[in-house]
């Protein structure tokens, strides 16, 4: 069984236990304990269940790289699935659940699979749900997706918050094991500015645990050393709990920092998001153990040799009380003889190389380890947990040599340099035979915008697996970084660390190196995701020959570890399999994050009322208390329509629409785009903007415009107002407003920079109202000031002065075709100038109308709308603008292009009014239909609706459209199909429903 | 006139770093030639201001010049002279080609005063603004979450945010959410 | 994700302060042009694996457009620079060739 040993421990303090459960069960640990450590002290050995095969799972790791102990923590607001208990700080109060299985984590009915897998090989999916078709739809899919996902989605709402951080360094080094503690100290005394994170809750990896010496010191002891003086360098910042999750373009990183997590009652956000620029960056990011394949590896109970031991070390831990321990290389010996040492039974270490010899034998040897040398293990024993192991010879098939009883089997198939981050922005890597690893290859960093590689690689993460090199590469690493920073001072001597003499390696990847195919089917490379020895063969039987496609066929490093202990073992089977070698089948892509950060840390601040900014007018804090149903146009949030009491949405814009043909409408039209165009140029600027011409404009004077691409499509509308002989005002539709500024300084900085025109946004300087009906003139002459009167203030004409007290500028304009004023009054003044005309346009009816009262009005009169009738492939041609096309200029942006074949084609779509035989609303967006079929068998269409609605002022449905050679059908019926299947008969009219003489506006 | 009321009407969240709308500003866009000396001494006249260089801002109370970009520079007078400074621009540049508009009514101004302010910004813009990068008199024009903003150092423990009106809102309580959420160590050098 | 240098307000601006605007050093076709000219002027874009001459805008900046000699494979940046100019500085030019002997995009070599 597993449990705690009395008295030892490293990271735990006994005198603070900590109660937690898990599946409701109370348990208790100790502060310092991961959550994996806590219920592996308490013989809680079954932690999950495998993806496909539903398989009995145990810890397998102690760190980042644990692809089986994933649980649900949390509950309601705090809950969280797939949390690693490796990388789970126990606290007071925790509670975990197991996931992945149903009814129970004991008894689960899924794990049926396993008793399948032979008919569930890999690629079995691909095979067997492809026939008969309709079975997708209805059978597969349905089944798979109940069955998919790991673990449950949250329900409740996230209660914490999370944050952002933008840091600026000279030297960022991700990893404080004892490569990246000597990277910043010589990078600290050189002076850069130096971030140093470190994702677990403690400085030193594995150095603390192994226990070499450094500078004379046991290791703990000079890491204990090296933090202080980290600590008293002001430009050196240590973060523990912090990943380096990222490396991206240009130096930048993210590092992903978990304030909170151990200790959920703590003030401040949950998790901080580090968006890093570093100029360099060292990963000193360490290795990781890799396991052997052979049969039933997988079983509880088996664990990484390198995690045995820190569990015994760092948290007083026993996995087993017999421990097999079986490896390739010399490092397993350590948990041999860490084991021994804790008062553990290690009855046998059986090792795949046929001859051994280094300090670590010797002594292992002295404490009486038994040591089984070219030998493998056949297979392991045991149903939920290990109960033994049965020994075979290496070189053979599997036949059994000998049993041996024990609880737990430490395995060791070498270890990998976590190379995530070297690789993530284009680092390359080399395959290092005598070590069986891939290492970065120096010469291949990734390159930043100086063309020099911006990321060195250090320690164990660079194929350094001693410490006297590992801490002697950190500290060249740190101050090769640093002068790349431009920090040059001298000072500071690299550390000297002193090893355990070891010998070589032998790379195994198969145990059994001849295994049977039975034993090959249960020799598991991917636990999670239950990829096994002969999946991949298999793959590369049915010719996925390539890694990226092996993986994606046989989902081998696709679980929530993205491979971190299985790609390098099933890469080796791929090559094996292919006759290849390893470098020559490559490894699959890294990409980050390293490990899965919460998607909250990602949104940082921006959620609720942050999530977005959203725009307000002076008169959105009056429209959000008086009824506005609000609608997004781009970040701002206009009223739809003012609904009151009792109304719903249709009454109060058929209201809103009447009440302004017959009395009085207030429009909010603040977000309409207001830019000055200024300078001795500016006329001849306008003009290329523009398609009709601006310069001839006079002063005083308004003048509607279309503004083209330079590929002939409409891209903005308005009304521009000449200011005084070198300025002028254009006003652009509300989306617009940004765009055109930019799409004007664009023209103005890369095409005719030495013409002398100034451009300003002026949009948010100004509340500007329309006041629109028969009563306009009679609101503004009762508050007074300027002359509104039709012979001072004609149509098409703005002026300045005084509405009431309010300093206004009031264009006689008309989106509505009525009598219409916009008035703009400066912005901190507009709210109460709305307030002024609603309480002084009380006796004349006054009401505020929304955007679709406008939409509707505007349609009757049959102005066009961009966004409606145009959609980016539409020219002013095709809505009958011809009008607004200017024969004088030479040129305007687009008029080139409205002379290429397919724009001049006369059989265009073209802007028509449409009226349904039974006054219903057309759909939206709805097709005519034509006569045959095209060439993919679809029937044809002849038009389609751009804007249709229902009309209170006509009381019936209208719409407009583009109709093929509409204009010249007047009269004539044709069909649109409705969202239900049916069909709409529909009148070709003329577009403009209302006032077509323009009487009401003009007066 | 009418009584103007800024964005926010001086909204104001107290804490370790409080945050506060600076109430009516004024100030003018003006475009033009800065190396001209007519356009330098006008602006200096107005404002008291030393004429900033590149990337600088030369504030004091509610005065001062922002350097926009090599043909932008951004006025501050008090609210109530704005329209005024226009015309004396107007009157100071003419017959020459530049640009002068009142945009007071346009933006809001927030400070963000406290002992870690620098880091409540930090963390919404990208930008260093570690002490030895930023210091008061240096001006950036960048983004503060999701919107455009721009903001300098009126003393060490005090920025002033610029931005746009209609984003007043957003922009005042994302930063009060990053104040709320406290400091995170990154500047503060041990003693 | 990039940092440019905008070359008229001399700051390191973040990609997220940017906004990428396409090819550089398009030469604008208006009316009179052939159709096989328009078309290259409209459409027909460069797309290399390696030195490429691109628009950029600093838009939460100084909102200025400027242009960025760099390559698409390594992200080196050769330099940035006025948008207000019908070809490449020598200087940068000679950078390039320098890194990329033989280089050429379009008519630059």
């Amino acid at each position: 069984m597993s449990t705690r040993l009395a008295n030892q421990g490293r990271l735990i303090n006994t005198d603070k236990a900590v109660s937690f459960t898990f599946n409701g069960r109370h348990l208790r640990g100790f502060e310092g304990d991961t959550l994996a450590s806590a219920l592996l002290a308490n013989d809680q050995m079954l932690v999950g269940r495998s993806f496909k095969y539903h398989r009995p799972r145990g810890v397998v790791a102690s760190g980042a790289e644990e692809p089986n102990g994933l649980v649900n923590l949390g509950k309601g607001a705090t809950f969280e699935p797939n949390q690693r208990v490796t990388t789970t700080e126990v606290f007071e109060g925790l509670t975990a659940t197991s996931q992945n299985h149903w009814p129970s984590l004991e008894f689960d009915v899924g794990a049926i699979n396993t008793h399948l897998s032979r008919f569930l090989p890999a690629g079995f999916y691909y095979k067997m749900f492809m026939y008969p078709r309709s079975f997708w739809k209805h059978v597969y899919e349905p089944i798979i997706r109940k069955s998919a996902g790991l673990g449950k989605a949250p329900k409740d709402r996230d209660q914490d918050t999370y944050e952002h951080f933008h840091a600026h360094v000279d030297v960022l080094i991700v990893g404080g094991g004892i490569a990246g503690l000597a990277a910043a100290l010589a990078a600290g005394e050189r002076g850069a500015r130096v971030l140093l994170i470190e994702q677990t809750a403690h400085w030193g990896g594995r150095a603390v645990v192994d226990t070499p010496e450094i500078d004379g010191m046991p290791a703990q002891e000079w890491v204990n050393t090296t933090v202080q003086a980290l600590e008293s360098m002001k430009n050196v910042d240590l973060r523990l709990r912090c990943m380096g999750a990222g490396v991206y373009d240009h130096g930048y990183a993210l590092a992903y920092e978990r304030l909170t997590d151990h200790q959920p009652d703590a003030d401040g956000p949950r998790h901080r998001l580090w968006r890093v620029r570093a100029t360099q960056i060292v990963t000193a990011t360490g290795a990781i153990e890799r396991p052997l394949s052979f049969a039933a590896n997988d079983l509880p109970g088996v664990l990484l040799a390198s995690a045995v031991r820190d569990y015994v070390v760092n948290f007083g831990v026993s996995v087993g009380d017999r421990t097999v321990v079986v490896t390739n290389n010399d490092d397993a010996y350590r948990t041999a003889i860490a084991l021994k040492k804790a008062g553990l039974d290690v009855p046998a270490i059986v090792d795949a190389r046929s001859e051994v010899e280094g300090d670590l034998i010797d002594q292992a040897r002295a404490l009486g380890i038994r040591i089984e040398l070219g030998k493998g293990i056949a297979k392991v024993k045991g149903g939920k947990r290990v109960t033994g192991v049965a020994l075979c010879s290496q070189a053979g098939q599997g036949a059994v040599l000998e049993e041996i009883e024990c609880d737990c089997v430490a395995m060791s198939g070498g270890w990998s340099p976590v190379v995530h981050l070297w690789s993530h922005c284009g680092g390359k890597l080399n395959w290092d035979a005598d070590q069986a690893m891939f290492r970065p290859d120096p010469e291949r960093a990734p390159t930043g915008a100086d063309g020099e590689g911006f990321v060195i690689t250090a320690g164990t993460a660079n194929g350094h697996l001693f410490t006297a090199e590992a801490v002697s590469d950190g500290w060249a690493a740190g101050r090769a970084a640093a002068k790349a920073a431009g920090h040059n001072k001298r000072g500071g001597q690299a550390p000297m660390g002193l090893d355990a003499a070891e010998g070589p390696i032998s790379p195994v990847w198969l145990m059994p190196q001849g295994a049977s195919h039975a034993l090959r089917s249960k020799a598991w490379l991917d636990f999670q995701n239950d990829v096994k020895v002969s999946d991949v063969q298999l793959a590369a039987q049915e010719g996925f020959e390539s890694v990226e496609h092996a993986k994606r066929y046989t989902t081998l490093g696709m679980a929530t570890d993205q491979g971190k202990l299985s790609n390098i073992n099933g890469l080796a089977i791929l090559s094996q399999s292919l006759s290849a070698d390893i470098p020559n089948v490559g490894t699959t892509t890294f990409r980050p994050p390293y490990t899965p950060i919460s998607m909250a840390s990602i949104a940082g601040v921006a959620r609720d009322a942050l999530f977005q900014p959203i725009r307000k007018t002076p008169v959105s804090d009056w429209a959000n208390a008086n009824g506005a149903d609000n609608e997004p146009v781009g970040q701002w949030r206009r009223p739809y329509a003012y609904l009151r009491p009792g109304e719903d949405v249709h009454q109060a814009v058929n209201r809103e629409v009447k009440n302004a043909r017959d009395n009085l409408g207030l429009l909010d039209a603040s977000t309409l785009g207001k830019l000055i165009v200024k300078g001795p140029d500016a006329g001849r600027f306008l003009d290329m903007m523009y398609t009709n011409m601006m310069s001839t404009l006079p002063v005083g004077k308004c003048r509607y415009g279309l503004m083209c691409t330079e590929n002939g499509f409409l891209m903005d509308d308005g009304v521009v107002a000449r200011m005084s002989e070198d300025t002028w005002l254009c006003h652009t539709t509300t989306g617009g407003a940004e765009r055109i500024h930019g799409h004007m300084e664009d023209w103005l900085q890369c095409e005719w920079w030495d013409w002398n025109v100034y451009v300003a946004n002026v949009t948010e300087q100004y509340a500007q109202i329309a006041v629109v009906g028969p009563n306009a003139r009679k609101v503004l002459r009762k508050l007074g000031g300027m002359d509104v009167s039709a012979e001072a203030l004609p149509f098409m004409q703005w002026a300045d002065g005084k509405i009431g007290e309010f300093d206004a500028r009031v264009f006689r304009i008309s989106f509505s075709g009525e009598l219409s004023y916009e008035i703009a009054v400066p912005a901190g003044q507009g709210a109460a100038f709305w307030d002024a005309l609603l309480e002084a346009g009380a006796e004349f009816g006054v009401m505020p109308y929304g955007t679709e009262a406008l939409h509707i009005m505007r349609a009757e009169k049959g102005f066009i709308m961009i966004g409606d009738e145009t959609d980016g492939t539409v020219i002013p041609q095709d809505l009958n603008l011809q009008w607004a096309l200017s024969k004088k200029k030479e040129d305007y942006l687009g008029k080139r292009a409205h002379s290429r074949s397919h724009m001049a084609d006369p059989n265009r779509w073209k802007l028509v009014g449409l009226l349904t035989e039974d006054g219903s609303v057309l759909p939206d967006g709805a097709y005519a239909i034509a006569d045959g079929k095209n060439e993919n068998g679809q029937g044809n269409t002849q038009g389609r609706v751009t804007s249709t609605y229902y009309s209170p002022t006509l009381e019936k449905g209208i719409a407009m459209g583009l109709v093929h050679n509409g204009p010249d059908r007047m009269g004539e019926v044709i069909e649109f199909n409705k969202v239900d299947g049916g069909t709409l008969r529909a009148k070709i009219v003329d577009p403009v429903f209302y006032d077509k003489e323009g009487e009401k506006q003009n007066v | 006139m009418s009584e103007a009321i800024s964005a926010l009407n001086g909204k104001m969240a107290a804490g370790e770093v409080t945050v506060r709308e600076a109430g009516l500003r004024g100030m003018l866009i003006l475009r033009g030639d800065l190396s001209d000396k007519k356009l330098r001494r006008v602006c200096t006249e107005l404002t008291g201001a030393k004429f900033p260089e590149q990337g600088q801002a030369n504030c004091d109370g509610d005065k001062g010049l922002c350097w926009m970009s090599p043909d932008e520079l951004l006025v501050l007078v008090p609210y109530a002279e704005a329209a005024q400074a226009v015309a004396t621009v107007e009157t100071a540049l003419s017959g020459t080609h530049f640009l002068a508009e009142n945009v007071s009514d346009a933006r809001a101004v927030i400070f963000v005063e406290g002992a870690f302010c620098r880091e409540v910004i930090a963390k919404l813009a990208p930008v260093d603004l570690h002490p030895d990068t930023f210091q008061p008199g240096d001006f950036r024009r960048t983004r503060l979450g999701q919107v455009a903003a721009a903001f300098w150092m009126q003393d060490d423990d005090t920025f002033a945010v610029i931005c746009f009106r209609s984003v007043a809102e957003y922009t005042f309580d994302l930063l009060v959410a990053s104040a709320k959420a406290g400091r995170v160590g990154a500047f503060s050098t041990p003693d | 994700m990039l940092t440019l240098r905008c070359p008229y307000c001399g700051v390191d601006a973040d990609e997220t302060d940017l906004h990428g605007e396409g090819q550089a050093h398009l030469k604008r076709e208006g009316p009179g042009s052939s159709d096989e000219d328009f078309e290259d002027y409209l459409f027909m874009r460069e797309n290399p694996k390696g030195v490429h001459f691109e628009r950029w805008r600093h838009a939460y900046g100084c909102g200025k457009y400027f242009h960025a000699a760099r390559c698409t494979n390594t992200l080196q940046v050769f330099g940035t620079y006025s948008a207000q100019t019908l070809e490449p500085p020598q200087d940068i030019k000679d950078k390039i060739s320098d890194a990329r002997p033989g280089w050429s995009w379009g008519t630059f070599k």
